[in-house]
């Protein structure tokens, strides 16, 4: 109130006057982003499904390869466009995934549909291009200390590691998609600088990822941090090329995915049934639920190419499997567990 | 620049600068969306009531005045305690006036209670309420099935209650729900939900709380219904009240902020299931809005390490687990 009192002491206002002062006195309060609830989004987004990678990863229970591969199949006909199949790691560090190859060699590939496979190395890549991988991703962190304690180097160091999977895949054709974690947190650097993302995107879109995936690994991000950072790599990556990936650990994970439609972003990484916890919050979840991301899609009138309904028989099959309940709040409405 | 002149401000009020600038609540309006949001939310806290109400358990009395103490202690405003309703109706709420009795009130906070009728209303008086609040529906069905009448029959039951709230100086909430659609009829037109709206602030509620019943709104629903219901309703005395049902709350919470709805309805612990989709939530939690909120630079005035705390207590006393996100990340589960 105090705003429009300072106005109304300038009399006489006409309406013009007031739209200049629109003007002059909202400079200050617009924050560039200027997301609004009426303001067009994407017609079309596009899911990524890290559920068989991210989300398997993160769960204790060792699923049995047929398992891995039906669900892979299940959801190659639920209509996702790019499924995360598995991870080129040591099974020493992650043992879930050390079936690697038989699963890349076991699923049923539908034409149109992508298998990216993460590649931490040279080594992983060559391995993975064996077993018939036609896509890779990489991952940097936008946190030293993450970086330090998860791969045992610098963000820079880990980035030259990268330099040699990224010249082998442009010989061999084989795109590359590249991950940022920690955009909006890290569990033990705390807050982390828009900016720092900003510098390791570019990196990565600079040496030839076709697209960087920005994860809020530990879900701390809100729609505040979310735009900022956003804002922050949109200026040095196209926002064409920008994904986000939001972990639900605080429940935040759709309304920064709203956000990051809003300011144009139209790729969305999900985990169907929500599958995969939090290592850093013991009980808690982690990736957001595919079916909870495409009801809301749906929703606002985007399309998505999912059948949502295929998609919840994959998240009832794996659940089953897994002799758990689903994270999806979408399925649990709809009695599929 | 200057100071405007004593005299001038006392002569200022918000309906006198409206009338005499047409331009200037489009203004305000936009200034809120130009920023996304607005700088402060005011929180109304549903968890004794609706919440309770939807849980399976009887709460003892003495659990019940317990939360709405630490409750109270947290910095909220708005506290919705009990429910006059009649105990053959709604069991959970028999004790209502002995809750309303047992509790602190804090200064600066509100206390409403739910009165369905005219004898609800005298009831509530007679313990000591100053708030009360009505439940429209913007579905006939709804309305038939749950309180056995009409939307029109029920809105002349409601001006009665806020008739004699107005002579007693008591103001009136009032609630809509189905606002983005119904477990009976399905998709809710928006038009249906601003009727319903407009004529309960007609009737003289100096707000009206939207609630997405069933939680099958989203984003989409949640914008088209706020556009059509802010034609005849200032969204100053709006409110939206979200179930978490799908997932949804959060998003369609953010989408009504940006539209420049400053008022959110939660429950502590995200209290209360969904009595039309089994074993699924209902109220979205309080922790994850005020975390939200907070993230985003609102202003709530709530602290939310104790709201934490009063879930974790309901929680234990209820044997459950909370529905807040962030109450179990912060390693707050059984």
């Amino acid at each position: 109130m105090a705003a429009v009192i300072r106005l109304v002491n300038r009399s006489p206002l006409s309406s013009a006057m007031g739209q200049q002062y629109l003007a002059l006195s909202s400079t200050a309060k617009v924050q560039a982003a200027g997301v609004r609830a009426g303001q067009a989004l994407p017609e079309k987004v596009k899911i990524v499904e890290v559920g068989p990678r991210d989300g398997l990863q993160n769960e204790k229970t060792i699923v049995p390869t047929e398992t891995k591969i039906h669900l892979i199949d299940m959801l190659s006909v639920s209509g996702l466009p790019v499924i995360e199949a598995t991870s080129f790691v040591s099974p020493k560090w992650v043992p879930q995934m050390a079936d690697q190859v038989e699963v890349m060699k076991g699923i049923s590939r539908k034409p149109g549909v992508s298998y990216p496979v993460l590649t931490p190395n040279l080594k992983g890549f060559q391995a993975a291009v064996k077993a018939g991988a036609s896509e890779v991703a990489i991952f940097g962190a936008a946190s030293e200390l993450f970086s330090k304690k998860n791969i045992n180097c610098s963000v820079d160091e880990s980035l030259q590691r990268f330099d040699e999977v990224m010249k082998a895949a442009k010989e061999a054709g084989v795109p590359v998609r590249g991950y940022v974690s920690c955009v909006l947190g890290c569990p033990y650097e705390g807050k982390v600088a828009p900016e720092k993302v900003a510098h390791v995107a570019k990196r990565l879109y600079s040496m030839g990822c076709y697209e960087i995936s920005l994860g809020d690994t530990i879900g701390v991000g809100t729609p505040g941090s979310m735009s900022e950072m956003l804002e922050a790599v949109s200026r040095e990556v196209p926002v064409n090329a920008l994904a986000v990936h939001c972990h639900d650990t605080y429940g935040q994970a759709l309304a920064n995915i709203l956000v990051a439609l809003q300011m144009g972003i139209s790729v969305v990484d999900s985990s169907v049934a929500g599958l995969g916890g939090c290592p850093y919050a013991q009980g808690a979840s982690g990736n957001v639920a595919t079916e909870d991301v495409v009801y809301m899609l749906h929703g606002l009138g985007i399309q998505t190419g999912v059948d949502l309904s295929k998609l919840m028989d994959a998240g009832a099959f794996i659940c089953r499997s897994l002799n758990r309940k689903t994270n999806s709040k979408v399925s649990q409405a709809t009695c599929k567990l | 620049m200057g100071n405007v002149p004593t005299t001038v401000k006392h002569c200022l009020s918000y309906e006198q600068l409206i009338q005499d600038y047409p331009w200037l609540r489009r203004w305000l309006l936009q200034e809120k969306t130009i920023t996304g949001h607005p700088e402060f939310v005011k929180i109304v806290e549903v968890g004794p009531r609706d919440g309770l109400q939807n849980e399976k358990e009887i709460v003892p009395t003495g659990v019940k005045i317990q939360l709405i103490d630490m409750l109270s202690g947290t910095g909220l405003h708005v506290i919705e305690a009990t429910s006059f309703v009649s105990s053959k109706w709604v069991p959970q709420m028999a004790d209502h006036t002995e809750v309303l009795r047992g509790i602190q009130r804090a200064p600066h906070v509100q206390y409403p209670v739910l009165t369905p009728n005219l004898q609800g209303f005298q009831d509530a008086v007679a313990a000591g309420a100053t708030e009360v609040a009505v439940f429209g529906s913007a579905s006939e069905t709804f309305s038939k099935k749950n309180i056995n009448c009409s939307i029109d029959e029920s809105m002349l039951r409601f001006e009665e209650v806020i008739n004699t709230a107005k002579e007693q100086q008591i103001p009136v909430r009032g609630y809509v729900s189905c606002a983005l659609g119904c477990p009976h009829e399905g998709p809710i037109e928006p038009s249906k939900v601003a009727e319903v709206a407009k004529k309960l602030y007609e009737m003289g509620c100096y707000e009206i709380s939207l609630g997405d019943t069933i939680g099958v709104g989203t984003p989409g629903s949640m914008f088209k219904m706020l556009q059509c219901v802010m034609k005849e309703v200032p969204v100053d005395a709006l409110a939206v009240h979200c179930h978490d049902t799908y997932g949804q709350a959060l998003p369609n919470i953010l989408t009504a902020l940006q539209m420049g709805v400053c008022v959110v309805d939660s429950a502590v612990a995200g209290l209360g299931g969904c009595p039309y989709a089994q074993g699924s939530s209902g109220n979205v939690s309080t922790e994850d809005v005020l975390y939200m909120l907070h993230g985003m630079g609102i202003e709530t005035g709530v602290n939310l390490a104790k709201v934490v705390e009063a879930g974790d207590f309901i929680c234990n006393a209820l044997c459950r687990k909370t529905n807040s996100k962030v109450a179990q990340a912060r390693g707050r589960t059984l």
